[in-house]
């Protein structure tokens, strides 16, 4: 490069753009809902002001029922619990999934076209797929019914629909393919013949697996793993239809106060709960710094 | 470490229809270099494969020293293989690359640390042991790939073309560590190359393959003097292959003799010449040999110069016949 100045018209274009719509579209909300969340309200109208009225509603007697956990940090446990769930059940089948198109599948034809059949959850709205899960999963559903046939059961399993099991499994049905995804684009990257080169040191499946795959397709891991943390922890519909409306989230508190048109305490929610996010992904990034490995 | 010796009796790959080697067999003593010398596809890379235990052979049997290591996992051989472009572990330090096989076998940390250390004093390697393999210059990362193959004390080290990923210079460089270190080791080398230059300057056997099959196996002076057939003539370079009425003849071209005057075993027509320093290289057409290419010494051609399209007379002695069976 033969120019040192990197604030160029051209630089400045091509960045304008995304730098424009990234500023409109995020940073200027976001800083309003930072500071509707120190706002105060009454029953008809927001005031503005600099008041830490909202946090401390939101964790209103949390430290008189120490050792118990009050209705905010249940919730947080209950969304965290989903989201590790989620995050393991993903990370399983996903890394799994990757490298079986990474390296069994020997076509870059056949690795496109089987990546895009599991992008198939997704040509559906949400809403619709969650409802066909009642038919499958309900007390007179397709797999109680199958079981009861078969004899495996004398009563239909409760547990199917509209429990932690049912979101968990819908979760986990629509978000494995944020896993596979870098993961196998990780995995694509490996040189076959590092494997070989394991395997001539006398390495194992499993050692080579440990010790080669999953070190290279670190970087595939951790993007995959912010996808699904991010979406599972500010979700309230999916665990609000496949929970019954019975379980709580820390999405679904902003979503209630929304409703009741309380905007400073659902921003100052919403500041916490981008505040665990940020958490979780600064300790995932002190695990494996991306930055580097990308 | 001590060499053993390598056998290949009547040893097959097929994919499928195809054959990719048929039938060779081979013997290498201990602690020779053995070059596997072919174009691309002839088989050479298929058979160090089977030999290392990375492709099942079809039909045939390995033995190294005096075990049948035919159907054994590549550790268990006495092999260490050196991958082509080294396939050294992108996330391990040199220290970890070299450790690898023994952290593998379960070898406490400072042991296996302290002998990958030794092995890297051996490459002179020992001040880039923290360092990762991107960091490398390609002939470092050859080092440490060569440190990394030895630290099993293998029998038998296998190299699959291990001085492509180099640049001319370091691969001339590079080839002299590789000669040292198997002199100074004294285990069996066999190295799969497709340059001649390459295998004549390492080698104490040149195995020529061709459509998976051996054409020849000799030191690299019987090879080049003595090829056996028209192919291995062909590939070896330095030789013009001549049809003759008594069958084809490899005649070497620093032996072709050029003259203006009449006569001369054939007549042919200059297309080129290439000063390549001591000598010059004069590129021929001829009806009866195709082409032809003479290397006539520097002051030779300045008392005689030709040009292109000089019609001149190809002669050589009879001493300089060698006949070439006539089969492929």
């Amino acid at each position: 490069m033969k120019t040192k100045d990197p604030f160029t018209l051209p630089a400045w274009a091509q960045v304008g753009p995304f730098a424009f719509v990234f500023g409109l579209f995020f940073i200027i909300p976001l800083a309003f809902v930072v500071m509707v969340s120190f706002w105060d309200y009454t029953e008809y109208s927001l005031v503005p002001d600099f008041t830490l009225r909202s946090y401390v509603e939101t964790f209103e007697g949390c430290y008189d029922q120490l050792p118990g956990l009050c209705t905010i940090l249940k919730t947080y446990v209950s969304t965290v619990k989903f989201c590790f769930l989620v995050w393991l059940f993903t990370l399983l089948i996903g890394f799994t999934i990757a490298y079986f198109l990474a390296f069994h599948v020997q076509s870059v034809t056949m690795q496109m076209t089987l990546a895009l059949i599991s992008t198939i959850p997704f040509w559906t709205s949400n809403v619709i797929r969650m409802i066909s899960w009642i038919p499958l999963l309900g007390r007179n559903g397709l797999v109680n019914q199958g079981l009861i046939k078969l004899g495996v059961i004398k009563e239909p399993l409760e547990w199917l629909l509209y429990s932690d099991f049912a979101v968990v499994l819908a979760f986990v049905h629509l978000f494995t393919f944020f896993m596979v995804i870098p993961i196998f684009n990780s995995m694509a990257r490996i040189d076959k013949r590092l494997i070989e080169a394991a395997y001539d040191a006398g390495a194992t499946g499993w050692q080579t697996l440990w010790t080669v795959i999953i070190p290279l397709a670190k970087p595939g891991i951790v993007i995959g793993s912010i996808f699904v943390i991010t979406i599972v922890m500010g979700d309230f519909v999916t665990v609000g239809v496949m929970g019954g409306q019975q379980i709580a989230s820390a999405g679904k508190i902003i979503e209630t106060r929304l409703g009741a048109l309380q905007f400073p305490p659902a921003a100052a929610n919403a500041v916490i709960l981008l505040a665990v996010v940020l958490l979780i992904i600064t300790a995932m990034n002190r695990v494996v710094d991306i930055r580097k490995e990308l | 470490m001590k060499g053993s010796a390598l056998e290949l009796v009547s040893v097959t790959k097929r994919y499928g229809i195809t054959t990719a080697v048929d039938r060779i067999d081979l013997k290498v003593p201990a602690g020779t270099y053995c070059c596997l010398l072919g174009p691309s596809g002839c088989g050479k890379t298929s058979t160090l494969r089977m030999i290392a235990g990375h492709e099942a052979v079809s039909e045939g049997d390995i033995i190294i020293g005096a075990a049948n290591v035919t159907d054994l996992p590549p550790a268990r051989r006495g092999t260490a293989m050196m991958f082509q472009s080294y396939a050294l572990f992108p996330h391990l330090n040199c220290i970890d690359n070299v450790a690898f096989s023994l952290r593998m076998r379960g070898v406490a940390k400072d042991v296996r640390r302290a002998k990958a250390m030794e092995l890297l004093k051996l490459v002179a390697m020992d001040p880039y042991a923290e360092r990762l393999p991107a960091q490398l210059s390609g002939g470092q990362q050859q080092r440490v790939a060569l440190a990394r193959a030895l630290i099993t004390e293998p029998q038998i080290l296998l190299l699959d073309e291990p001085l492509s990923a180099l640049d001319p210079f370091l691969r001339i460089k590079m080839r002299a560590e590789l000669k040292a270190m198997q002199k100074q080791l004294g285990i069996t080398f066999v190295h799969v190359t497709h340059g001649q230059d390459e295998a004549m300057a390492l080698a104490d056997l040149v195995v020529v393959m061709n459509q998976g099959l051996i054409e020849q196996a000799g030191s690299p002076r019987e090879v080049f003097n003595r090829p056996r057939t028209a192919f291995v003539a062909r590939f070896i370079g330095g030789h013009n292959v001549i049809e003759t009425s008594a069958g084809p003849i490899a005649v070497r071209a620093d032996r072709i003799r050029l003259s203006r005057s009449e006569g001369g075993h054939l007549r042919a027509r200059v297309r080129d010449v290439e000063y390549q320093g001591t000598y010059v290289q004069v590129g021929l057409e001829s009806p009866a040999a195709r082409e032809l290419t003479a290397q006539v010494g520097e002051a030779a051609f300045d008392a005689a110069p030709l040009n292109p399209g000089d019609e001149v007379a190809v002669s050589w002695g009879e001493a300089d016949i060698h006949r070439l069976s006539p089969a492929a």
